[in-house]
């Protein structure tokens, strides 16, 4: 008898799947809106310009090798990453109050950074802190911090289906009524999937609350630069919590904003009171790695840490990412005026208010099916669609499709 | 400190005198967070580096340098990363379980051409972060599905971090006689006596070849016995292969042991890393192998694996893959990269004869026999930790408190001097 018999299928995850269904699809307008990675007008991958540079650079450099990163990572990204995070003149980060470790992507930032805090935060291995995660949130998060060992996993008020819009109110109430020492998990900007994003002042009241409340931030920041196009525009929520004095993480991914998504390049920029105290969280954090993955992969990190750190080619680089942003931006105009000029029903102003990569549509999970089997037009069960995934070739498909099935299906 | 200066506080709980500093921390989240010691290999590097003495050796962590003392990107690998850079891949993600090109050959590596295993589909093969993320995702999977056993045992000594990681997966660990001291060699009766008394269902950690820390590999016909028994006490064995090729120099001899427990009915966990063989360390290239009853099996096993994998880093990294991936299935450099491997293991063999006729010049009376029987990058001299404390502190000779060393630091330039410092601690 194996001793796997037992051993159940588990479900595929729903991203992924559906990319896989869309492959499989032979309709000739086929449209992928599913999966959140950039696309050209042409609908490819785009290498950044910038990438290939550095890439060749480092191909032709005969004096590097493959050895092993430390354990941290390698010092030139975390630095240069942290930096953009929080701004090259960060008082934080000249108290010297401010670490990083390097991670595969942003989803390991987030897995150490939930590792360490089971482990260290609100007592010793205290499973029992809540953790509280966006209603809707990206789906992963609900998994990283239980498998993390997180008890109690719960979501806070955040996309208001009536209104396409933030619910302020439900999270105010939710930022109120957690217990003390409660982790939120918050996205630094292009708010994963709903693209619907604090105001300053909205920012501020929930640092007002949550500094009274004592309540740990733990920002997630996947989309820094792809959001507005600026960089510093993005991160202004991070650095407004830090100049507020907040001790926190925030798990940076640099998959979409340097287009590296398969070398795995992220960072977790961490934010103590002081050196001493960053010492001794590092410290731990370089364990719970060390069992994890022992130290991380090279090759992204070179690419990321010599862009950041050449003046040249970090201007090169915030042209690349505007580039990326401006199709998007673009690609949401286009679709709210169409979808107005068919005389769509409903409102569509929240294609154009939504930042970043995706758009909370507003569809239902009828009308998701309708668009995925009748016009093959995939996209999540959310509603949510990837923005990058239009191009001017498809648009005017994917706005009568949109229109045909607001019109018949309820 | 800036917090001092500035009127906002962090938190509304209020110490009272005395003020100053002891208040500013106890309003950090970290207070309580106790400083981690320092990594007892990866933390022997970071010793080495500081120190300034131009004699100094890092015989620490187990990464091959050449007999400059330098570190040896292979040629196949060059070859590989040009060919690859001609080719203007995209960067999209891998999927969850890897590069499929990279898996595939990975399996055919360890499991060998022709493999019934591999050609009834029974195996799942998954990319991993290295070793180490092989052996967590192996440990985390067990830990979830295993649940008639928790208990792991690993040979004495083992890799240092084989104990962390299974504990932090949450299994517990024991352990079974391997090493002896007095020999410094292979406890066979020892390991027998203990592996017969291993509960049922038990985990059961071996190392394919080239044991870490000691260097010490049963002899086949050790190993069979091995097999028998373990079978007859109905054990989960999970492979650990970190130096194939690096052992004997040669592919399938080092992977012998693997085959036959699967030839013998084991359905074995694998764990493999590319670091050591084809000198990829930072590129964090290993695989983790499920040898299952049949395909249908492979499959449910394969979708658990993607549900453990995503949550803490959602797919493998691409780079180190793809060069491994050209490199396995490209016939010249396949070719060549053997042909480094075994130059490797080589080298390793000469300094291992070269060091013990050292000592022998120095006028060492000792038995030195272990320091050539023993296979794969280290040694386990039998240094004692005060012997070791005295190499490090008079000589800035670098090496694990265990007394073990790494032979790949050791070259015909620096093997007189290390010899001198060993005998100077052992006489």
């Amino acid at each position: 008898m194996s001793i796997f018999a037992e051993v159940p299928q588990a479900p595929p995850v729903a991203v992924f799947k559906l990319t896989a269904d869309f492959r499989e699809d032979t309709h000739a307008q086929k449209v992928n809106l599913g999966v959140g990675a950039y696309r050209t007008d042409d609908c490819l991958p785009w290498v950044l310009p910038v990438v290939k540079k550095v890439e060749k650079m480092i191909v032709e450099d005969n004096s590097l090798n493959h050895e092993y990163l430390p354990i941290l990572g390698l010092p030139e990204l975390r630095s240069a990453a942290s930096k953009v995070a929080l701004g090259d003149d960060s008082p934080a980060i000249k108290d010297g109050r401010v670490g990083a470790v390097q991670a595969l992507g942003g989803t390991g930032a987030l897995r150490i950074g939930a590792e360490f805090l089971r482990r260290w935060y609100n007592g010793t291995n205290n499973t029992a802190t809540p953790v509280y995660v966006s209603a809707p949130t990206w789906e992963n998060h609900n998994a990283v911090f239980s498998d993390a060992g997180f008890k109690d996993i719960r979501p806070y008020h955040y996309w208001d289906g009536a209104k396409k819009g933030l619910d302020v109110t439900g999270i105010m109430d939710d930022l109120e009524n957690a217990p003390e020492h409660s982790i939120f998990v918050l996205h630094a900007c292009a708010h994963n999937p709903t693209g619907t994003d604090p105001t300053p002042d909205e920012w501020k009241t929930i640092a007002e609350v949550m500094k009274r409340r004592k309540l740990f931030v733990f920002f997630d920041s996947a989309y820094q630069g792809f959001a507005s196009g600026s960089l510093d525009k993005d991160a202004w929520a991070i650095r407004y919590f830090v100049s507020e004095g907040f001790e926190l993480l925030c798990a940076q991914s640099f998959s979409k904003n340097f287009g590296l998504y398969n070398e795995r390049v992220g960072n977790l920029t961490v934010v103590a009171q002081d050196k001493d105290n960053l010492a001794r969280v590092l410290s731990q954090m370089e364990k719970i790695v060390r069992t994890t993955w022992s130290n991380p992969p090279s090759q992204g990190a070179r690419i990321v840490a010599i862009t950041l750190n050449n003046p040249d080619l970090f201007i090169e680089w915030k042209g690349n990412v505007k580039t990326m942003a401006d199709r998007v931006l673009l690609m949401r105009d286009q679709l709210k005026d169409k979808l107005i000029a068919l005389g769509t029903p409903g409102t569509w102003d929240h294609i154009t208010q939504q930042i970043g990569m995706f758009s909370f549509t507003g569809l239902n999970p009828k009308q998701v099916q309708y668009m995925i089997k009748e016009k093959h037009v995939y996209l999540m069960a959310s509603g949510r669609i990837n923005m990058c995934g239009l191009t001017s070739k498809n648009i005017d498909y994917v706005a009568e499709s949109i229109h045909e099935t607001v019109s018949k299906v309820q | 400190m800036a917090l001092l200066k500035s009127s906002k506080i962090i938190s509304t709980v209020w110490v009272h005198p005395p003020l100053g500093v002891r208040s500013i921390r106890a309003s950090s989240w970290w207070s309580e967070v106790q400083m981690g010691p320092p990594d007892p290999i990866l933390g022997v590097s970071e010793a080495y580096k500081r120190d300034t003495n131009p004699k100094k050796m890092n015989l620490g962590v187990g990464a091959y340098r050449d007999d400059q003392g330098k570190p040896y990107v292979l040629s196949c690998v060059r070859k590989a990363e040009a060919q690859i850079a001609a080719k203007k891949l995209d960067k999209e993600y891998l999927a969850i379980g890897g590069l499929g090109d990279f898996t595939k050959a990975c399996a055919k590596l360890a499991l060998g051409d022709n493999n019934e295993v591999i050609e009834s589909g029974r195996n799942i093969t998954v990319q991993t972060i290295s070793g180490t993320g092989s052996l967590r995702i192996g440990a985390n999977f067990l830990s979830r599905f295993h649940t008639e056993a928790r208990d792991v045992y690993l040979p004495k000594p083992s890799w240092g971090n084989h104990t962390p990681i299974f504990r932090d997966a949450g299994m517990q660990l024991k352990a079974y006689t391997y090493y002896d001291p007095k020999t410094c060699g292979f406890d066979f009766q020892g390991a027998l006596n203990d592996i017969s008394k291993i509960p049922e269902k038990s985990v059961i950690m071996l190392h394919a070849c080239a044991h870490n820390p000691t260097g010490v590999d049963p002899r086949p016909e050790q190993w069979k016995e091995i097999a028998n028994l373990v079978k007859k006490r109905n054990l989960l064995v999970f492979f650990d292969m970190a130096y194939q090729g690096f052992a004997s120099g040669d592919i399938d001899r080092d992977a012998w042991a693997v085959r036959y427990f699967i030839e013998q009915g084991h359905n074995i966990v694998l764990s493999q890393s590319f670091a050591k063989n084809m000198g990829l360390y930072g590129e964090r290239v290993g695989g983790f192998t499920v040898v299952c009853k049949d395909a249908e099996e492979a499959k449910r096993v394969e979708s658990q694996l993607k549900i453990l994998i995503r949550p803490i880093y959602s797919n493998p990294p691409m780079n180190g893959a793809r060069i491994a991936a050209t490199i396995l299935n490209t016939p010249d450099l396949y070719k060549e990269w053997l042909g480094e491997v075994h130059g490797m293991a080589n080298r390793i063999i000469t300094m291992r004869e070269l060091l013990v006729a050292n000592l022998k010049k120095e006028g060492s009376t000792q038995n030195w026999q272990h320091v050539i029987d023993q296979i794969g990058m280290f040694c386990f001299t039998g240094l004692k930790p005060e012997q070791v404390a005295r190499l490090t502190k008079e000589f800035s000779v670098y090496m694990t408190k265990d007394g073990r060393i790494s032979m790949a630091g050791v070259t015909s330039g620096n093997v007189g001097y290390l010899a001198q410092g060993i005998h100077a601690v052992t006489k």
